[in-house]
């Protein structure tokens, strides 16, 4: 993984040595998001809490968006949110930049792959989010990209980023990939399927329900955006407030 | 009077030749590191008729009441009001951005006037290029207006280009002491359809009551702006906190004058 930017040396808090200040151009603020891939549908989901340090500064300020594209793709950057909304922002231009110059609408795999570029273009000031999208594939599968700040990425069933992505993905492993999980009879490991819409948002709730008990920059609200082939669909869950 | 430093005590320009500025102005470029002279929290919150805002008129330098008369509500195009926090002369610069973004669009004479959320898309454009170049505005700011829908438009950005909107938000300080009032009639979209003028009034004038007392960066004299959603722009100044009760300090050693 990537190192964390712009830790003082130790070395200057000696004694008698004066205490650089610098400016830090990033914050955390906080949130966490989550996609699921299933056989004809894909959903990404994220709360709506908007924090830095202690401070709740909004109850509400969406950060899954859909892109002005059709097939829908639907996309989230978590993390430092100034960094997060100027890539969806310059990404929603270039997929539409996309459809003009080649007079179709873009693909899943090529929006990944263009998001790389993007994210490895400001490789050494990187932006400082985890992003997920979601979509369908060109055959009508459920897909699912997720990427790390500078680019590295992977098509995969199912990923938590943001806050509390540590706590959510061990339990996606187990719930949708069925890692550690048995057949009772012969012994055999569960064979993978996939879930359903209604056990998906299920699981997407649970999920989030759970993380907001033991995440204090996970909470208030949970959009979900659910992208089939009739269109993209949101729906809100209340979340714990406190 | 010549008011350049550089061009003082040097050989005669007609007899030696021009001094090289280049000289004088040699060394890495410099940017804002820390703020020098700074205006505290901004307070916001929206009500049924648009948003209302306030700001004390204190400008300090570091611990020192520099300034007392400093205005930090600014009236942009017609109908919306940004309220600045942090450092002066970035707020000051802002200003003149503000002002030229109005002037060139008013040589369009198409009927459009810019709005509080177009405002906001500059601001907050012009916040985060400044600290990708790290060399930051050192503010936050509150836009208030209306949308183009007509409904009240309230949002915050900062140093970081770091955006977003709440019923109700404050700057600096505020974010501690002002949002939990605030937030008692104020917590969620929606919630500011049943505030009154009067109960968002007097809910402002008791945050900045909070502030002064709490606040030692602060001053007990501030503006309070409306904007409604019909447009109108109000700023009443030199508004005073008023009902003050400062008798606890009798008893805490430190206060005041002391009787030894």
């Amino acid at each position: 993984m990537y190192s964390e930017p712009y830790i003082e040396p130790a070395s200057a808090h000696s004694a008698g040595a004066p205490i650089e200040h610098r400016f830090n151009p990033y914050s955390d603020n906080g949130g966490t998001i989550l996609a699921i891939a299933g056989s004809d549908f894909a959903v990404l989901a994220g709360d709506t809490r908007h924090t830095t340090g202690y401070s709740i500064n909004s109850r509400f300020q969406p950060k899954v968006h859909a892109l002005p594209c059709d097939p829908p793709i639907v996309v989230s950057a978590n993390g430092f949110s100034a960094d997060g909304d100027t890539l969806v922002r310059r990404l929603g231009q270039r997929v539409q930049w996309y459809s003009y110059a080649h007079n179709k609408a873009i693909s899943i795999s090529a929006c990944a792959r263009l998001i790389q570029t993007m994210l490895y273009g400001k490789r050494f000031f990187p932006y400082y989010v985890h992003t997920i999208i979601a979509g369908l594939d060109e055959e009508g599968r459920g897909a699912v990209y997720s990427f790390d700040p500078v680019g590295s990425y992977e098509r995969e069933q199912c990923r938590a980023g943001g806050a509390a992505a540590s706590l959510i993905m061990p339990f996606l492993d187990n719930q949708v990939n069925f890692k550690n999980q048995y057949d009772a009879q012969t012994g055999e490991p569960k064979a993978v399927t996939f879930l359903s819409l209604e056990e998906t948002i299920k699981l997407v709730k649970d999920a989030f329900s759970s993380a907001t008990e033991r995440h204090i920059h996970v909470g208030d609200s949970l959009e979900i955006m659910i992208v089939t082939k009739e269109g993209v669909k949101v729906e809100y869950f209340p979340l714990k407030r406190d | 009077m010549d008011h350049m430093p550089e061009n003082w005590g040097r050989p005669r320009s007609e007899i030696y030749g021009v001094y090289n500025s280049a000289i004088h102005n040699a060394g890495p470029a410099t940017h804002t590191q820390q703020p020098s002279i700074t205006g505290t929290s901004v307070i916001a919150l929206k009500y049924n008729k648009g948003v209302m805002l306030a700001a004390d008129n204190l400008a300090s330098y570091g611990s020192l009441a520099r300034f007392t008369d400093q205005e930090r509500l600014i009236k942009v195009g017609k109908e919306t009001v940004v309220g600045i926090s942090g450092d002066v002369s970035d707020m000051q610069y802002i200003e003149l951005l503000l002002e030229r973004l109005i002037i060139e669009d008013n040589y369009e004479q198409d009927g459009h006037n810019l709005r509080a959320p177009h405002i906001y898309e500059y601001l907050s454009r012009v916040m985060y290029n400044r600290r990708s170049k790290v060399d930051p505005l050192w503010n936050a700011i509150l836009v208030a207006g209306k949308k183009d829908d007509g409904s009240p438009f309230l949002a915050y950005v900062d140093l970081l280009g770091v955006t977003y909107s709440s019923p109700s938000i404050a700057t600096g300080f505020g974010a501690y002491l002002a949002v939990p009032l605030l937030r008692k009639i104020a917590s969620d979209d929606g919630d500011e359809k049943k505030i009154t003028e009067e109960q968002a009034r007097a809910a402002i004038d008791e945050c900045m009551k909070v502030l002064f007392y709490r606040d030692a960066r602060s001053l007990d004299k501030y503006s309070v702006a409306t904007v409604t959603t019909d447009g109108e722009v109000t700023i009443e100044q030199n508004v005073r906190c008023k009902d003050m009760s400062w008798r606890f300090a009798e008893h805490i050693h430190g206060y005041g004058t002391q009787k030894m």
